[in-house]
């Protein structure tokens, strides 16, 4: 008899409680990456090595800080459909004024940063739909690239060249890029006080607003930050390319919500996570070249490979958070 | 002066504002010349926009994080099809059409399985689809070059006194689609799953149902667009339907839909259709270049919105 009264407390307190699946839902980007990585290693073990890794997750650096841009922006329940093409355009301002004219490339990109904490107080103050005002900036960024480097050219300053390409002993500079993204960006929004209401602004803007904290205050905050990291992640991508061209991130807008999404964020409710952010957007770099490369899938179905290892994912997450029983 | 009061409160009529402003201001710097080819040609344009339009409002209205992405790879699959099936043969042409109306289908119908049993959210879950249809395209339609049955050509471009038969087609049915929207069990079921989806759900409305039609329905139309376009362009290809991922967005919202759901609107999405239609001719007849082109589009598409914002909307 009490045998069994203890069982059942084991099962309520083991595999199948809430907490349990809220942990797996937490650890779910952390294993759809292993996953990914056995299935690399068991395909092509050489891949497994400091070399390696160095080349499969070259692109990974910018793709990661395009996702924490992008990251921010959701967690205030918006979204940044220009994050890709402002990339882009930072990639031409690095690849041209900031190594011919540093002083101009400076002010240019802290002018950027302005406009995306200008963009977030219209988005407040007027109540725009995000998606709508960035579909326009996507434009207007995409103009200014092409503007500014109608042909692909340019080349990336030295300094910046030195730094994307540094080899640090044992472990390879990609994972201690995105260990230390992170990590400052988990601990600056998730454990110091602002963090918290910035994330609140998402969750419940009125309670956040009742609390005596500006809306429009974190909304500014949280955009600039956007602006930041986009801008780290169009430097740090010229950084690796060499050079530069008007188109070369129109592509991680979509790459960058899917990381988001992957790494346990949610559109709504200031729900993201940081950490599970950078391993998601280094799940996407992954899957999306060498692992199909080795699984010998013509070129033809590999972006289908792609849509397919993102739903598999995610049909992962949602068995589990059906667990979690929260919605 | 009440009546145009009215008629000013209504969020649709800025759209057809910011149409006749551009359309004035290309008209003034051509001289008044080409005037009315200029909306001839921007009819017969935009009315593509408004049949993937109509699609993604319903979708959009169905609530906050409801959009189509897989548009584009489905126009583009679609219009393979379409070219396949009619082979260049007059008598295939209905034939072809069902077979782009059906792959359209298949697509939205398999966004919706996403959607729901793997319960992915939609942007990413027609994000993801739209790769595999992607895929499914080039592999499909790699080195297609049939060219339509003469007369589905002929058909797209037959015009009426200036105006494409398409055009009139598209009135008809934005029209129609207005009276589903306004006046039928649907999209007042759409509009209440918009505005609360529990509680549309508690008042007995099948939600799941109205979901799979909004989504079906969406892809459906992105399949009819791509047969028409590959008819109207003379030929199928990969990114016919490219820049339907952000036009069908913007018309919907420009049009004055909330993109927060429960609330939308048709006659808004010819409005912007046009005005986006012309707002590129008239940059192309000041001769700009492409980059000025697009960083011009942006500013005012982000002008225009600002001017007729205020909505209650998040997203």
């Amino acid at each position: 008899m009490s045998s069994a009264a203890s069982a059942e407390t084991l099962s309520r307190s083991g595999f199948r409680s809430p907490a349990f699946a809220r942990l797996l839902r937490a650890l779910l980007p952390a294993l759809s990456m292993t996953l990914i990585l056995i299935a690399i290693a068991w395909l092509n073990p050489r891949a497994i090595s400091y070399f390696g890794f160095s080349l499969m997750l070259n692109l990974a650096i910018p793709i990661a800080l395009a996702t924490i841009a992008q990251m921010f922006v959701i967690t205030v329940n918006e979204l940044d459909l220009s994050i890709g093409t402002f990339v882009g355009f930072v990639a031409c301002v690095t690849a041209t004024w900031l190594r011919d004219a540093p002083l101009l490339g400076i002010v240019v990109l802290l002018g950027s940063i302005g406009v995306y904490a200008a963009l977030g107080a219209l988005i407040h103050l007027r109540n725009l739909p995000s998606i709508v005002v960035t579909l326009g900036m996507s434009f207007v960024w995409q103009g200014l690239a092409i503007l500014m480097l109608p042909k692909p050219g340019g080349k990336a300053p030295d300094w910046l060249q030195a730094f994307m390409s540094l080899k640090p002993p044992f472990v390879p500079f990609p994972i201690i890029a995105a260990i230390v993204i992170g990590l400052v960006v988990h601990f600056g929004l998730m454990r110091t006080s602002y963090g918290a209401v910035l994330r609140g602004t998402g969750g419940n803007a009125q309670a956040i607003r009742r609390a005596g904290w500006s809306i429009l205050k974190t909304k500014v905050t949280m955009f600039a930050l956007t602006g930041v990291f986009g801008v780290l992640s169009g430097m740090a991508l010229v950084g690796i390319t060499t050079s530069a061209d008007a188109n070369l991130g129109n592509g991680y807008t979509l790459l960058a919500i899917a990381g988001v999404i992957l790494g346990g964020g949610e559109f709504v409710g200031g729900r993201v996570s940081p950490i599970g952010a950078v391993i998601g957007a280094l799940t996407l770099a992954l899957a999306a070249s060498p692992l199909l490369t080795f699984m010998h899938i013509p070129p033809d179905w590999q972006v289908a490979a792609n849509g397919a290892i993102l739903i598999i994912v995610l049909a992962a997450r949602a068995l589990i958070s059906r667990r979690e029983g929260d919605r | 002066m009440s009546a145009i009061r009215t008629l000013l409160a209504r969020p649709w009529i800025w759209s057809y504002i910011g149409a006749l402003i551009v359309w004035l201001a290309a008209i003034t710097f051509t001289g008044g010349y080409g005037a009315g080819g200029m909306i001839t040609a921007a009819l017969s344009l935009a009315v593509f926009m408004v049949i993937v339009g109509i699609g993604q409002m319903f979708v959009i209205t169905l609530g906050p994080g409801n959009v189509d992405l897989s548009l584009p790879a489905n126009i583009g699959l679609a219009s393979a099809v379409a070219m396949k099936v009619m082979g260049g043969s007059n008598s295939m042409i209905a034939v072809g059409l069902i077979a782009a109306l059906a792959s359209g289908m298949a697509v939205g119908a398999f966004n919706y399985l996403l959607i729901r049993a793997l319960r992915i959210p939609p942007i990413i879950a027609t994000l993801s689809s739209s790769f595999i249809v992607l895929s499914i395209d080039i592999a499909y339609g790699r080195g297609l070059q049939i060219k339509p049955p003469p007369a589905f050509a002929d058909f797209t471009n037959i015009q009426f006194f200036g105006v494409p038969i398409l055009a009139i087609g598209g009135a008809i049915f934005a029209f129609l689609a207005g009276i589903a929207l306004q006046r039928m069990i649907y999209g007042r079921s759409v509009l209440a799953i918009g505005q609360n989806m529990r509680a549309a759900w508690l008042a007995g409305i099948p939600v799941e149902r109205i979901r799979f039609f909004t989504y079906t329905l969406s892809g459906a139309l992105g399949g009819i667009n791509g047969a028409l376009l590959a008819g109207y362009f003379r030929g199928a290809s990969v990114d016919i339907g490219n820049e339907y991922l952000l036009s069908s967005i913007a018309v919907v919202v420009i049009g004055g839909t909330s993109v927060a759901g429960g609330k939308a609107n048709v006659p808004g999405i010819w409005g912007a259709a046009l005005f986006l239609v012309l707002l590129l001719t008239m940059l192309n007849t000041f001769g700009v270049s492409a980059g000025v082109r697009l960083l011009l589009t942006g500013l005012i598409i982000v002008g225009v919105i600002t001017a007729a914002g205020g909505q209650k909307a998040l997203r």
